[in-house]
């Protein structure tokens, strides 16, 4: 630490379930260097400061998708935002909006894990090849019909940017049906039948709103409002029953 | 036993926390005076199937200053609305490739607001019989 000459007030959202009724801001000063992220100055906290402090986190290099939290009231990656865009101001760092805080800054997930395992996740071809007719073929164009949905790390700041989920937590979000059309859009997948029920919902595209607030923050340029808003009208074609006359590859199960 | 205590936060006042979502919802409050204005516009056709003098107060009406105040704002929000609507619109459209290059968004929404320019400019020249 010796190097480092300034120091930053992180104000940091703290709740203990088996001591706190609501949730309080804890403030830390912390020194950092320039190149210090907000997850690096949680991490100087826990070590330094307070051990008591739980947060989620990984890979340090916005991969892995675990270290979301808001700052500063927006959702963002602790990895790859800097305590320099804050200081000399203080900044505030809280669990992630639109989930419930299980301790500090580390929030339940457990109704998007279903919703993503609901979405079928995996490619579903009509006939699934065998071993000696060798692999499934794509042309790049073909693969840029999904390939910026595939980018998805699971962060979930896109759920926090969602004042729909908020809601309506039963909405399927902008993650999982990002992913849900990340596949269907795969010209090796036949699955709409299989996925149609949740396109279709009322829970599923019909929820957006179009705030078009998860785009803005996906730190992975999935555009998931993209990717739902398409659906509306393949959810439309479909309740017509013209969809599977449009779609090339046709339709399976 | 589980030791789990989820907290919940309230959800009220959600779209003043953000300028993003405040923009959403001066957006979505846009299409208010949007119907206000259609619903003036039909109950005007309606004075007009009543003949010549319930057509003139309609017009009369409408030369009141609240009511001249009331179409000055509407517009404002109309175009506010007009301009939001085509920024999204994009979004609603599968993936557009010319050239083996994907169309920005940018560049679909410059084509919707150039559109409506067009039109309006044409709907306004029918209107002052240019």
């Amino acid at each position: 630490m010796a190097d480092s000459t300034k120091t930053i007030e992180m104000e940091v959202l703290r709740y203990r379930p088996e001591q706190d009724t609501e949730p309080f801001y804890q403030t830390f000063s912390v020194p950092f260097a320039d190149d210090w992220s907000v997850l690096q100055g949680l991490q100087y906290i826990k070590d330094d400061l307070d051990s008591s402090l739980s947060f989620r986190w990984s890979c340090r290099m916005a991969i892995c998708g675990s270290c979301g939290y808001m700052i500063d009231g927006v959702p963002k990656l602790g990895c790859r935002t800097f305590l320099r865009h804050y200081y000399p101001h203080k900044v505030r760092v809280g669990p992630l909006e639109n989930f419930p805080i299980e301790r500090d800054l580390v929030v339940g997930i457990d109704d998007f894990i279903g919703k993503l395992e609901s979405i079928k996740p995996y490619i579903i071809p009509r006939e699934a090849r065998t071993l000696e007719q060798g692999e499934y073929r794509q042309t790049p164009a073909q693969r840029d019909q999904y390939e910026q949905y595939s980018s998805c790390i699971n962060c979930l700041l896109c759920y926090s940017a969602c004042p729909q989920y908020g809601l309506n937590p039963g909405f399927t979000g902008p993650a999982a049906l990002a992913l849900l059309h990340r596949y269907n859009a795969d010209s090796r997948d036949q699955g709409w039948e299989a996925r149609s029920e949740i396109v279709n919902a009322e829970d599923g595209v019909w929820r957006c709103m179009l705030v078009g607030y998860c785009s803005e923050v996906c730190p992975k340029g999935v555009d998931p409002a993209h990717a739902i808003n398409q659906n509306k009208v393949n959810s439309t074609l479909d309740y017509f029953g013209v969809l599977k006359f449009l779609m090339p590859k046709g339709a399976a199960k | 036993m589980s030791a789990r205590k989820p907290y919940v936060r309230p959800m009220g006042g959600w779209w003043r926390r953000n300028p993003f979502f405040m923009r959403y919802m001066v957006r979505e409050a846009s299409a208010v005076f949007l119907a206000v204005y259609a619903v003036i516009l039909l109950a005007g056709v309606y004075r007009l199937s009543q003949g010549a003098a319930a057509y003139e107060a309609w017009l009369a009406a409408l030369r009141n200053p609240l009511a001249i105040v009331f179409h000055g704002i509407a517009l404002l929000a109309v175009a506010y609305h007009a301009y939001t609507w085509w920024k999204v619109m994009p979004k609603t459209l599968p993936m557009l490739h010319v050239g083996g290059r994907r169309i920005p968004e940018i560049t679909l929404s410059a084509v919707g607001w150039a559109a409506w320019l067009a039109a309006s400019l044409i709907v306004y020249a029918l209107v002052r019989g240019l």
